[in-house]
């Protein structure tokens, strides 16, 4: 059963799905690990950049990653819109506890739901001419449907790192998730800053949705199984830094990819959420952590 | 009114709806949509234990109920126990599932416990779905006995049971609020370490909470393998029932064992009436809306803003 070239796929492939989790992921290290948002509603997000996807693809055939790239900035305004609505909401109130959880929950389940009433239960799909041929170096063949997704979701991490850390705006995001009163010392305000830091954090859902539907056939409820995957990476990586969610998110593509080779697909959820749980327990402050 | 007091007139009223509705309505359909809103009353009940009065959020409601409803499964495969056994399996066997992850996540605060909790869901889901002997993800038929026990039909012993189940949760959650135990798990609720620091012992007070709350979860889905008659993994784990079990404190109120019957008999009643009436994908859609609008405008639910007016008449 156990073969070199069936191992040497499955670390490869892992590599390849591990690097497009990080593009699922930085949304939520944005959100949840630099701003203190719980936005469990990100696969909802994420669902929504597929499906706009897959309509201006049908359509127009337009290539999908150049939708999920034009329309990130009207996912950045839906971002900062859904932050307004929670800061007035919750924390102007200081209550951002299990109220703030549930209107995410809501959130996300609201747009599972509108979208299973839009579109039904079918998988769509997106047509591009990369999904099919793959590249092969002796035994280890790269499928260009994963060795794409991997290098946009890398390219997006690497511009955000260098925003992140060169711009003002950049800084300042930084800086909230670091000290949110110093910041209001500096005669900052926190809550613009947040603002347009979610906004960034929704505009990456737009790109990772239409990566996701190259990757796979995507129906509305799909968003769910990448909650615990979503938070498992974050954690993993110690929350708020983007190369330790990398690091994460390789680990978990790796382990599922290779769980799924050996021991079939429908174990490999578990993997990722049993890995979550173990974090969680044994060592919450993630693997790249302080 | 004193707790043992409170036992005996909460038993004299479900067994005065039991007597009414069975003795008044005659259409079938009502003990299967009744069904279906006692069952909610237990489960949200059951959550507000550990989410209202503790300010732990459990999103993986879903585990417990699919667990006990499997816990029958088995049960049902192995032996042919009454209903009732079953049920109290069940509880065992979630209350120990309970008891596991309080366990297992007692270190971690609000919302880690919360994704925790949705974790634990999927890797529940996913064992059961490669697990043979319960029907794995093809799922299962179980064929219930041709004669209902007691009296009347089959469905109508199901409702019966449930509205046991519920008069039983929501006594166990009254006592609990009225109690020493209940000072202690609202002051887990509003300071942690405070509580600690004030000699509350945290640890053992957070595991009575999980323990219980995971138990009546699961007791309330022991029943289902025999109100479905047929049981798959997708349906059982089902996000619907954490949203709902959320939703329904959350609108009717988490500070009081009230609550979550409000929100129970008013989001039950009008799922069901939307899913004969309209679709079942909406009123799942109402669910959802209805938890965000009551989060954001009302956040302390239908009993908070009853005791606001009540507050400001008083002024």
């Amino acid at each position: 059963m156990f073969s070199l070239d069936l191992a040497v796929n499955a670390v490869v492939a892992g590599l390849l799905l591990g690097g497009f989790y990080a593009a699922v992921t930085i949304g939520v290290t944005i959100s949840f690990g630099m701003l203190d948002i719980v936005n469990i509603a990100h696969p909802a997000f994420i669902m929504l950049g597929s499906f706009v996807a897959y309509i201006v693809n049908s359509n127009f055939g337009v290539d999908p990653i150049l939708i999920g790239a034009v329309m990130a900035p009207v996912f950045f305004l839906v971002g900062m819109a859904a932050y307004q609505i929670y800061f007035y909401a919750f924390e102007q109130r200081g209550e951002e506890s299990i109220q703030g959880l549930a209107f995410f929950f809501g959130l996300l389940f609201v747009g599972e739901v509108a979208l299973i009433l839009a579109f039904g239960v079918d998988y769509r799909f997106v047509e591009a001419p990369y999904i099919g041929p793959s590249l092969h170096y002796g035994f280890v063949d790269l499928p260009l449907r994963m060795l794409i997704p991997c290098i946009v979701s890398l390219v997006m991490l690497g511009l955000l790192q260098v925003f992140l850390g060169r711009t003002f705006i950049g800084r300042a995001i930084l800086a909230v998730s670091q000290d949110r009163l110093a910041l209001q010392l500096m005669a900052a305000n926190p809550s613009r800053i947040k603002r347009i830091a979610f906004g960034i954090s929704i505009a990456t859902a737009s790109v990772a949705g239409a990566l996701l539907i190259i990757i796979q056939p995507v129906e509305p409820s799909i968003g769910r199984d990448y909650i615990g995957r979503i938070f498992a990476i974050c954690v993993l990586g110690g929350m708020t830094s983007f190369p330790g969610m990398l690091a994460g998110a390789m680990l978990i593509g790796i382990v599922e990819s290779i769980t799924a080779t050996f021991y079939g697909p429908s174990w490999a959820p578990a993997v990722a959420f049993g890995f979550l749980l173990l974090t969680l327990a044994v060592r919450p402050a993630g693997i790249l952590g302080r | 009114m004193g707790t043992a007091k409170f036992w005996a007139v909460s038993f004299v009223v479900a067994a005065a709806v039991l007597v009414l509705t069975r003795g008044l309505i005659g259409n079938e359909y009502f003990f299967f949509a009744g069904y279906v809103v006692l069952q909610y009353i237990v489960l949200s009940t059951a959550w507000n234990i550990l989410g209202g009065y503790t300010g732990y959020t459990n999103f993986g409601v879903g585990a417990f109920f699919a667990v006990g409803a499997y816990s029958s499964v088995v049960l049902h495969k192995l032996s042919s126990l009454p209903v009732p056994v079953m049920i109290l399996v069940a509880g065992l066997t979630s209350g120990i599932l309970g008891f596991g992850m309080g366990y297992l996540t007692l270190r971690l605060k609000g919302v880690f416990f919360a994704i925790a909790t949705l974790a634990l869901a999927i890797v529940a889901q996913t064992l059961i779905v490669n697990w043979d002997f319960v029907g794995g993800s093809r799922g299962i038929y179980v064929i219930r006995p041709q004669q209902a026990p007691l009296y009347g039909s089959y469905v109508q012993y199901l409702y019966s049971l449930m509205l046991i189940l519920a008069w039983v949760s929501v006594a166990i959650a009254r006592t609990i609020e009225r109690s020493r135990l209940g000072l202690g798990l609202n002051a887990i609720r509003d300071d942690e370490a405070a509580a600690e620091a004030g000699g509350v012992p945290t640890l053992r007070l957070k595991l009575i909470s999980t323990t219980l709350s995971g138990a009546l979860m699961g007791m309330s889905g022991a029943p289902l393998p025999y109100y479905v008659t047929y049981l798959d993994p997708a349906s059982s784990f089902n996000l619907s029932y954490a949203v709902n079990s959320v939703a329904m404190p959350l609108i009717g109120g988490m500070t009081s064992w009230v609550g979550p019957i409000i929100g129970a008999v008013l989001l039950g009643t009008i799922q069901q009436l939307a899913t004969v009436t309209i679709s079942s994908a909406l009123n799942l859609l109402i669910v959802g809306v209805l938890l965000i609008l009551f989060v954001v405008i009302a956040p302390n639910g239908i009993v908070g803003l009853v005791q606001a007016r009540r507050r400001a008449r008083l002024r």
